[in-house]
């Protein structure tokens, strides 16, 4: 069994700070980390790999420095990492993003699944795995929180839902995005970080994939930014003191219910 | 190929650019601003640039004739021939952009013994409804909603197609938009009109809720967006309004390689991404016993329960009822944080909620920077007596 796993690398922190004279955005030194539902993407395809025996490999898309995400990957278990980098594919949206990866899957051809994040933390867009899925022409399903069972030929999972859960049936090859509930991803072992240090991630430029160009990057993007600012919070704040807090809070909370 | 680049005559290193960037890729470098590598084009540091030193360099791109696409669409996700919420939401929230384009808006409902729902969503502000009813329809399937949807779109072409960013929609969606190789915009909570372009303009937000971007799709048709539950107001229902309903030809059945075997669903009350009021719990409620506390404070408001995600690690309530970056989004109007610190990744679950309170024993508690209301105190003594004094009045 081939397994494939999304890997996106996020910056490792999301707030943004405001310049209170410039009134611009301030993001200084952030380190960049695996997108956290991808860790757990990682985790689970590790699994099955070592329940079933599987071959592992992750794939990203993104800049030259992206590749480090990728041997944590290997350090953390998978085997192999693949990084998608060109300037051709920058500024790539949803669509494009998925078009990209799509052409790296058939670079690395044969697989079963293909697992991914729920959404990455910097976009929270969850849109990348169900369009890679139609992409290359595969099922798929979102949000599993469970596998019950998988074999060469169908995948049983559990589906969190926002009226509880689903069990579903999937034909393989599909993709499925993944949610916190499904593992506890583990710590890179001193043995496997040697490994890391020792792998080779294989770099996929422009030349190096079947592309029409007019698909990638922005240029693929049908959708853009038109600009971006930071939400303001006026919150009016009152503290409730004194003695009888808990009375004042009970009139507060009556008031809102019956308004409502 | 497309490129930001500075024309180092022009640019007098203000740093404006720097921290206009969300993705820390501009540097100084000999006082002239840079482009490092990790840039991905998004553009927010041309307009910030106030000596016009900032080249955004973008491609040809060919384009299409789009004129003939015209109407707002909705997708009206229904279960069990109950339409969700944000349904409504969207329906009324498309009427008020439909005035502006002088469109009408079409709600679409795919299902099994789901003729009756044309009539509500009438009232509730479509001008049409097109429904298809089948019972190989009857639960929501991406592969076939997404099938019928695609050729649906086709062969109306709308300009505009809105689902709610349930987890069905936010499923659906890029189903759609990627066959028919249109732009789409996730979680949506502000919709507005450019009327000289006729453009949507989608906001969202982006980095956990702590930057709001406005997209375009100015090329592809039809633009399309998920859009947050709760964030638009239903209009108020009239049941003498005026609209068409068209009841679809069913075509023949998709076979798809997605099975559902079963369904599992919540308690009643469970369902946070619904609820109109949320008592959330945090690790200073201290022990799993306590929480039957936030509960019987739950249900006297008729609520449902969250938790942060230190609690659902301790196993104390399922991650079903986890708000935050790695758990749910929620906008409820009322929610009620009961010994949660406030931490970034917690508060990011938190959509445009109009009153937040919070029970905390720390008063430098990050979530009173958020918060309404606040107290300070050990929430295990405030509760029971907040419960009596409820109990006491309602
Ligand atoms: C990548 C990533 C993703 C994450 N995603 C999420 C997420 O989705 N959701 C989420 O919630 N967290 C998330 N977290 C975790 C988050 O950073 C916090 O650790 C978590 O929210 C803290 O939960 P808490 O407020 O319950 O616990 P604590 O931080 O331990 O806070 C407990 C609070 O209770 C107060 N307290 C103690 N005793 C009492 C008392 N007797 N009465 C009243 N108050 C009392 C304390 O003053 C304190 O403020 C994420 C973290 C990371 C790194
Ligand atoms: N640039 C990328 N490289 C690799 N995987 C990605 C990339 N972007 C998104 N993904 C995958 O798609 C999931 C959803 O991302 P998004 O749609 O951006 O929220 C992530 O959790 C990743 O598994």
């Amino acid at each position: 069994m081939k397994i494939i796993v999304c890997i996106k690398q996020v910056p490792g922190t999301n707030e943004v700070k405001m310049d209170p004279v410039t009134n611009t955005i301030i993001r200084e030194n952030i380190e960049s980390i695996i997108n956290p539902f991808d860790t757990y993407a990682i985790e689970e395809a590790v699994r099955i790999k070592e329940n079933m025996g599987a071959e592992v490999i992750g794939l990203s898309m993104g800049i030259p420095a992206a590749e480090e995400i990728l041997r944590e990957a290997i350090s953390l278990g998978i085997d192999k990492g693949f990084l998608l980098s060109d300037r051709k594919f920058a500024g790539a949206d949803t669509l494009a993003t998925s078009y990209t990866l799509s052409l790296g899957v058939k670079k690395i051809k044969d697989f079963d699944l293909i697992i991914c994040g729920k959404q990455a933390s910097d976009g929270d867009t969850a849109q990348v795995g169900p369009s890679l899925a139609k992409t290359l022409g595969i099922a798929y399903v979102t949000d599993i929180s469970k596998i019950i069972e998988i074999n060469e030929n169908n995948i049983r999972c559990m589906k969190i839902t926002d009226d509880g859960y689903e069990e579903i049936l999937l034909t393989l090859p599909a993709l499925i995005t993944v949610v916190k509930e499904i593992n506890m991803p583990r710590l890179p072992s001193i043995k496997r970080m040697k490994i890391a240090q020792d792998s080779q991630v294989e770099i996929l430029t422009f030349n190096d994939v079947e592309a029409d160009e007019n698909r990638l990057g922005l240029k693929g993007s049908p959708t853009q930014v038109r600009k971006t600012f930071i939400p303001i919070h006026n919150i009016n704040n009152e503290m409730i003191e004194g003695s009888e807090k808990a009375e004042k809070l009970a009139s507060i909370l009556l008031g809102k219910i019956r308004r409502s | 190929m497309a490129s930001i680049n500075i024309m180092k005559d022009k640019c007098v290193g203000c740093k404006k650019c720097v921290n206009a960037c969300p993705f820390n890729a501009i540097e100084i470098i000999d006082k002239k601003a840079e482009i490092k590598p990790n840039c991905t084009l998004c553009g927010s540091c041309v307009s910030s640039c106030k000596f016009n030193a900032i080249n955004f360099v973008k491609d040809e791109v060919e384009k299409k004739d789009i004129s003939h696409y015209k109407g707002i669409w909705i997708f009206a996700e229904q279960r069990y021939g109950k339409l969700k919420g944000v349904a409504l939401e969207l329906v009324g929230q498309g009427k008020k952009l439909g005035e502006e384009l002088n469109v009408n808006v079409t709600a679409i409902v795919l299902g099994d013994n789901i003729t009756h729902l044309g009539e509500e969503l009438i009232a509730y502000g479509a001008d049409e409804v097109l429904l298809m009813d089948a019972p190989w329809l009857k639960d929501f399937n991406d592969h076939i909603y997404g099938e019928i949807m695609i050729e649906l779109i086709e062969e109306y072409k709308p300009e505009i197609v809105l689902i709610g960013a349930t987890s069905n929609g936010r499923s659906l969606a890029p189903h759609i938009s990627s066959t028919l190789q249109t732009g789409l915009t996730a979680d949506c909570t502000i919709l507005e009109i450019d009327r000289e372009q006729r453009l949507l303009l989608q906001t969202r937000p982006a980095f956990g809720g702590n930057l709001m971007a406005t997209i375009v799709c100015p090329d592809n048709r039809p633009q399309m967006a998920t859009v947050r539950p709760k964030v638009f107001k239903s209009l108020k229902p009239n049941y003498d309004r005026e609209g068409k309903i068209i009841v679809l030809p069913v075509r023949s059945q998709i076979k798809s390689f997605v099975q559902k075997i079963r369904h599992i669903d919540n308690e009643q009350g469970a369902n946070i991404t619904d609820a109109d009021i949320i008592v959330s719990v945090g690790k200073g409620i201290g022990n799993a016993n306590n929480i039957k506390l936030a509960q019987e404070l739950s249900s006297i408001l008729g609520g449902a329960i969250g938790a942060t995600r230190a609690v659902v690690d301790s196993g104390w309530l399922p991650y079903s009822q986890q708000v935050g970056q790695t758990g749910k989004t929620v906008a409820p109007n009322l929610y009620i944080a009961i010994g949660i610190s406030g931490a970034i990744q917690h508060v990011a679950g938190l959509a445009d909620i109009e009153t937040i309170v919070a029970i905390n024993s720390d008063p430098e508690a990050p979530i009173f920077k958020v918060a309404h209301y606040g107290i300070v105190g050990d929430c295990k003594e405030i509760l029971p007596l907040l419960i009596q004094e409820l109990k006491s009045k309602m």
